[in-house]
């Protein structure tokens, strides 16, 4: 167990200028707490709303020294949420390494395949094991409102109780995915399949029909996801759309040739709120130009920014919404149909309403599935040509747009072919500001004029945050629970009220 | 068995399982799934001891190894009579060396995990599939959950020798339990 002092600062609404210090105790053996604290002004009005994670940046300096064709393997040890993701991501960044950056066909799709399959099964799980009691069960236990039922109802479990088919939809499409994953990787957990410059096995006749019997049912499945994610908005939209929600910045990979959504590999591409790009297609290798990260006194996780905007206008959010703003089309017709149908909403233009990322992930659940099915009608699954290496390269990014959003790895290989530099940039680090503002909101709409934390401010900072899928266990793995602590302090940093929302 | 008990009287699986409809075999169907992450040094017992087992090759005894548990163990332990959740387990008692207690089907109240905790898994098992498996709890006392690197600890691994010698003679009266 690490203790790590921390200090909460007061803030101009704070006055005073005075410095109050809370510990955290990062415990290794759990995914850490979703820590949140509010500010309140010298009026009792909310100031600012803080989320803290516990972000572990031990791994980037465990790596050092290590031969750099570990990496792809070794790196799956930082997250038990989504290994392959960073599999895939230092894979791509050694494959510059080797030279070998233009993949056999084989290659490319064995590597896609693998990625929509983490795609897959990581939004399925997202959706019924966290999302749906939200969606499912209405606001404060009433059936008119968005999200509110009893705490010990918002869970897979109460979604299996009400309605047990979705619960066996939600087990049996994760379950789906990770055979997508140990079909394509080896092995479910600490894959091999993708190795610097290629694959190291292609997908065998047997290994493909075993998953095609499955895919009309999922395809199914996807589309009922949609439907009920579709349904949820348009039926509680006046509650959701004001819900933890702000205008942002949007950014992702997107395919280079025509803007499409790409989820293993593209340029960069940022917009503002109204569409307007503010990252033009941008090679991933000149990342460093385009995104900063800033420190914050108070937080362990940095807060990246586009750089032309700088840290205060510059920051932006990744993942399902965000992917959804910035790519031209979806290039499965299911799930574009079901994109066209999404910007209808926002006439076209960005959607900035935070609850819509259940709705917007749920689009993405069909494309990877239809991908899937696409990929494994595939010949080229069942090549033999799976290497290429070229001329040597001591420096090289790796990019995937993992299922919360963009995934930067970025290292530098001595002659020795030993790792001497790596910075990571995780998902859920990009919308660390946006998750921030998300719940300043909420605690603005649900907390002012009171000091006291009501169950149905509890309930809607969870929400909140959720919509975010946010990944909290990188580098360690999780007991099971996620206790959520908030703490209201008043203008002089006194703590006026506390709450915990623990297992039962 | 008390906790870290290596002697002594071995639980009782439960109640009565019905015959494998694969084989006929009428010994129950025993799972062990052992999750953490091996590269976090003593975090990896549980994969560590599935990875024992697996090199044992015990009959009627089906190995799982994962980061952590999902919502998808509960389809793989509703295939199970009797099923072992193995992880490190900072809150074994004195100086035993590993605990093996029962646990029962119940409900988490996670907020923002993704993974589910044993009485969840097996609380899944039978709400989505009708499920009652046997569940067991297998905490291993570690030493080292800081480090980032892999391998076991000295001590967890005498820790762990220890479990598997346990687990070994409960597999035995579990097997035969009818």
């Amino acid at each position: 167990m690490t203790e790590h002092p921390t200090s909460l600062p007061s803030t101009d609404h704070a006055g005073a200028g005075r410095t109050r210090t809370l510990t955290i105790n990062p415990v290794t053996r759990i995914e850490g707490h979703g820590k949140v604290t509010i500010l309140l002004d010298e009026h009792n009005e909310v100031a600012e709303a803080r989320l803290h994670i516990i972000e572990f940046r031990g791994f980037e300096r465990f790596i050092l020294g290590r031969p750099y064709w570990e990496l792809p393997v070794i790196v799956q040890r930082l997250c038990g949420i989504c290994p392959v993701s960073h599999h895939l991501a230092a894979a791509k960044a050694m494959d510059r390494i080797v030279g070998g950056e233009q993949l056999t066909p084989t290659a490319e799709k064995i590597r896609r395949l693998m990625h929509q399959g983490q795609i897959f099964q990581s939004h399925a799980l997202h959706f019924f094991h966290l999302a749906s009691p939200d969606l499912l069960f209405g606001t404060d236990g009433s059936a008119t409102s968005a999200f509110g039922a009893p705490a010990a109802q918002r869970n897979v479990l109460g979604v299996a109780a009400k309605y047990p088919e979705l619960a066996v939809q939600g087990v049996m499409m994760r379950k789906f995915g990770q055979e997508v994953i140990q079909a394509t990787a080896g092995k479910k957990i600490h894959g091999t399949g993708a190795i610097p410059g290629g694959v190291n096995k292609n997908l065998s006749i047997a290994e493909r029909d075993a998953l095609l019997k499955d895919v009309p049912q999922m395809l199914a499945w996807a589309r009922t996801a949609v439907k009920i994610a579709r349904d949820f908005t348009m039926t509680h939209l006046v509650e959701l759309l004001p819900f933890g929600s702000f205008d942002s910045n949007h950014l992702s990979l997107v395919r280079p040739e025509d803007g499409a959504l790409d989820l293993y590999h593209g340029v960069l591409r940022a917009v503002d709120k109204a569409g307007q790009r503010l990252v033009n297609d941008v090679d991933y290798q000149r990342y460093l130009e385009v995104v900063g990260e800033e420190v914050r006194s108070w937080s362990y996780m940095k807060f990246p920014f586009l750089r032309p905007l700088g840290p205060e206008k510059g920051w932006y959010r990744v993942g399902p919404l965000a992917r959804l703003n910035t790519c031209s089309f979806i290039p499965t017709p299911e799930a574009e149909a079901a994109r066209r149908e999404y910007l209808a909403l926002t006439h076209g233009r960005p959607n900035n309403v935070t609850m819509c990322y259940h709705w917007a992930r749920m689009i993405e659940l069909l494309h990877a599935i239809e991908s899937i099915r696409d990929l494994l009608e595939d010949a080229d699954l069942q090549g033999t040509d799976l290497l290429v290496h070229g001329p040597r390269r001591e420096e090289a990014v790796g990019v995937v747009e993992a299922p919360r959003g963009t995934l930067f790895h970025h290292y530098c290989v001595n002659q020795h072919d030993e790792v001497t530099m790596c910075n990571l940039i995780v998902s859920t680090t990009h919308n660390n500001e946006p998750m921030n503002r998300a719940v300043t909101k909420v605690a603005r709409d649900f907390l002012t004029g009171k000091t006291e934390i009501s169950e149905g401010l509890l309930n809607h900072i969870e929400v909140a945050i959720r919509a975010y899928d946010p990944c909290l266990s990188c580098a360690t793995h999780a007991m099971g629970q996620m206790p959520l602590h908030l703490e209201v302090y008043d203008h002089a940093g006194r703590l006026v009220s506390a709450a915990r929302r623990d297992s039962p | 068995m008390p906790d870290g008990s290596v002697t002594g009287e071995v639980p009782n699986a439960g109640p009565e399982a019905p015959d494998d409809p694969q084989t006929g075999d009428p010994a129950r169907r025993i799972l062990v799934v052992g999750y953490g992450n091996p590269g976090r040094r003593d975090d990896g017992l549980g994969p560590a001891l599935v990875a024992r087992l697996a090199a044992l090759g015990l009959p009627g005894v089906t190995v799982e190894s994962d980061y952590q548990l999902s919502i998808e163990h509960a389809q793989l332990a509703a295939q199970h009579d009797v099923v072992v959740f193995a992880d490190a387990a900072t809150d074994v008692a004195g100086d035993a060396p590993f605990y093996l207690r029962p646990v029962e089907p119940a409900p988490d109240a996670s907020c923002f995990s993704h993974c589910v905790s044993p009485p969840a898994v097996l609380q899944l098992a039978a709400e989505c599939f009708g499920a009652h498996p046997r569940g067991w709890l297998l905490g291993i006392r570690p030493l080292d959950l800081e480090t980032f690197a892999e391998g076991l600890t000295p001590v967890a691994e005498r820790n762990l020798g220890s479990a598997v010698d346990a687990l070994r003679e409960a597999f035995g009266i579990w097997r035969q339990a009818r």
